[in-house]
């Protein structure tokens, strides 16, 4: 368990081969803005999709760099930004639980119900 | 619930092929791989911006200079998705950024070789890009989630950068024979160094295939540059180029290309830091970020401002 980080894969060099810069030293620097989620609907009539995060001081220049990111292609038109902290979600470790109400429903799925092949469409 | 039972769940799910989520419990030792690899990820697409930033006033032609621009501030963008994904394993930005600066984390090794002409830019698009681009694929079927995302929208991005590369060397390879003699050198420069980007031999390595089996690589170090090999032996006929290497031959029993030694020992020098750039490259890094500090600042005062007028006309 503990031997594997010293191999070296195409992509993560590991620690102890790395050499360090000559004048390693810390930037100091004051906090970072905060972590915003970026949410982009891609044509219209669509949802919303969440599409990745990123920094910035404000709405504002968080929509403005969301365009330049995330829509250098014409991925998007119309972008929703919310800063991550108000994003509340369930919890993974509760997930069996928290969705059994709707696992032993099988009368919600149009499958489940038996008409005669006579009847087209329904 | 025990460790002993977190971890077999975690394992079902690699088994399953079913990804890994942030909030999702993992071992200690696959978030702190994944923080190193992806960071080291992020660090080589915003390094990697540098060598080509190089050319970017003295493309030949303002259309060059355009696609040039558009596909250096793609990296941009795969730096920032890759940050994103790596603070997703709770590290801040600033930390991740900071190891960059202090020389603790690497970046490839790739980076840190001159771009001396013109056909530079056309080599590292066709073998640097190329072979990134094989790396990255792989990685679209890596086991954390925010990790094969990001790297599924890095490569909707990424075809373009080989093609323009491929397409500067052609170009100059059906020019003048100044033109293709530049072409030629930019090959033989960069050949070596792009195999080296797949690391070491797999043979090289005693120690337990623990990313293998977490499934975070999908692919060995060898077979990926074999696969490299590949595609370039083929492409570099197009080109009319030769590939520096007099054991370049294709072996018809293993229906692969059969290729000479790499110079390991320059290797692992580039990768100690003193390779042709590195000095270079992480000072141009702290310069700009020493420099951006001030807009960072600015730009922090100016939210807080706009804050209090917006409290300032609720009340
Ligand atoms: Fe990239
Ligand atoms: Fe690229």
């Amino acid at each position: 368990m503990k031997n594997f980080i010293l191999k070296y894969y195409y992509g993560d060099i590991p620690e102890d081969k790395s050499g360090g810069a000559a004048d390693a030293r810390q930037t100091a620097t004051q906090s970072d803005w905060p972590l915003w989620e970026v949410f982009i609907r891609s044509k219209q009539g669509l949802d919303h999709k969440h599409v990745g995060s990123l920094h910035a001081a404000d709405a504002q220049m968080a929509i403005e760099n969301a365009r330049d990111v995330y829509t250098r292609r014409m991925e998007g038109v119309s972008i929703w930004v919310v800063e991550s902290k108000y994003i509340h979600a369930s919890n993974p470790e509760e997930a069996e639980s928290f969705y059994e109400p709707a696992s032993d429903k099988v009368y919600r799925h149009p499958t489940f119900y038996n008409v005669p092949d006579e009847v087209k469409h329904m | 619930m025990s460790i002993k039972d977190l971890e077999k769940i975690f394992l079902d799910k690699i088994e399953k092929e079913i990804k890994i989520e942030p909030k999702d419990w993992m071992p200690e030792q696959y978030r702190k791989t994944l923080i190193r690899q992806i960071s080291q990820h992020a660090h080589s697409e915003v390094v990697g911006m540098l060598p080509e930033g190089n050319w970017i006033t003295r493309a030949p032609t303002l259309k060059r200079k355009a696609i040039l621009l558009a596909k250096v501030q793609d990296e941009a963008g795969h730096g920032l998705y890759l940050y994103s994904a790596t603070e997703t394993l709770g590290v801040s930005r600033e930390q991740t950024i900071n190891d960059l600066h202090s020389g603790k984390a690497k970046y490839s090794s790739i980076f840190n070789y001159p771009t001396l002409t013109w056909a530079d830019i056309g080599a590292i698009g066709w073998l640097v890009d190329g072979a990134a681009i094989l790396n990255q694929v792989m990685l679209c079927r890596t086991s954390y989630g925010p990790y094969a995302r990001a790297m599924v929208r890095i490569c909707k991005e990424e075809s373009f950068h080989q093609r323009q590369g491929f397409e500067i060397l052609l170009t100059l390879s059906r020019g003048t024979d100044v033109q293709k003699a530049m072409c030629q050198d930019a090959v033989n420069r960069w050949w070596w160094p792009s195999l080296m980007m797949f690391g070491p031999h797999d043979s090289e390595s005693t120690h337990s295939e623990q990313s293998t089996q977490w499934k975070i690589k999908r692919m060995s170090n060898d077979e990926l540059r074999q696969k490299f090999v590949d595609m370039i032996a083929e492409q570099a006929k197009i080109l009319n180029v030769t590939l520096p290497d007099p054991e370049l031959k294709w072996n018809p029993e293993r229906n692969h290309y059969d290729f000479g030694e790499i110079n390991w020992e320059e290797f692992w020098n580039v990768v100690k830091g003193n390779g042709p750039c590195n000095k270079q490259r992480l000072d141009a890094r702290r310069k700009a970020w020493q420099e951006g500090e001030w807009v960072r600042q600015a730009a922090a005062v100016h939210a807080e401002k706009r804050k209090a007028r917006e409290t300032q006309q609720v009340a």
